[in-house]
């Protein structure tokens, strides 16, 4: 069976067990699933953040996570893959991203749960716009995304 | 062609897309970055580290050499920083 495959960008919030329910209800073939959430931090080094705003490309973004998901299952045996990027304005202890991967054994999904999050970093065009006590800004990109994200062509 | 910007490139520049008829001697990413920066006051800021700006074509990661023949929409936008 090939793998399901569920992508979103939602302004509202997700619920980490109702979608991981979602992802497996009815099948039998999945042994193991991980789920990586990012949350939105109340510092940033020393300095206290209020919000984040993520601002995306509508088309391109879907279209990113969709090539993403695809080369994590030519890559690895997955059985289900879900991806949900939230959008709009964000406070501390927050969700951000959620990301499900199923498969039959643990190391495909903790593998592709790991390629695909430093992949999304990099690649998937989202950009975040900081509160803070000094008034706000764009977060700057930062290398080590990159560096991850480069990590998985090397073979 | 349709150009979009988005984050600070968008805000620099004060819109978030527009229609374009650039010039047949445009035919790169670069040349169209060169271009847009002569635009104007609110471009060459957008566009003054022209190194830092990632850009698309139909919705796909390009190349700065990448040539724009053909496309139907075109995004500038700085590095991205989700997830």
């Amino acid at each position: 069976m090939a793998a399901a495959v569920t992508i979103r960008i939602q302004q509202a919030d997700f619920d980490i067990g109702r979608e991981i329910a979602a992802m497996t209800k009815g099948r039998t073939d999945i042994g193991a699933v991980v789920s990586f959430s990012g949350i939105c931090r109340g510092t940033e080094g020393d300095d206290a953040i209020a919000a984040l705003t993520l601002e995306h490309y509508p088309g391109m973004a879907e279209a990113e996570i969709a090539r993403h998901a695809e080369t994590a299952t030519a890559r690895w045996p997955l059985t289900a893959v879900t991806v949900i990027h939230r959008v709009g304005r964000i406070t501390p202890g927050e969700n951000i991203v959620l990301v499900l991967t199923a498969s039959a054994h643990r190391q495909a999904a903790f593998a592709a749960a790991a390629f695909l999050m430093d992949y999304l970093k990099a690649n998937a065009p989202f950009w975040k716009r900081e509160e803070g006590a000094a008034g706000t800004g764009w977060v700057d990109a930062r290398s080590h995304d990159d560096d991850a994200a480069a990590r998985w062509t090397k073979s | 062609m349709k150009v979009k910007y988005f984050a600070w490139v968008r805000e620099r520049i004060g819109k978030s897309e527009e229609t374009i008829e650039p010039p047949t001697n445009v035919r790169t990413v670069d040349d169209l970055i060169a271009w847009l920066a002569g635009r104007g006051e609110t471009y060459a800021h957008a566009f003054e580290r022209p190194r830092v700006i990632r850009a698309a074509i139909d919705h796909a990661h390009v190349k700065s050499d990448a040539v724009i023949s053909g496309a139907r929409e075109i995004a500038f936008f700085p590095p991205m920083t989700g997830g």
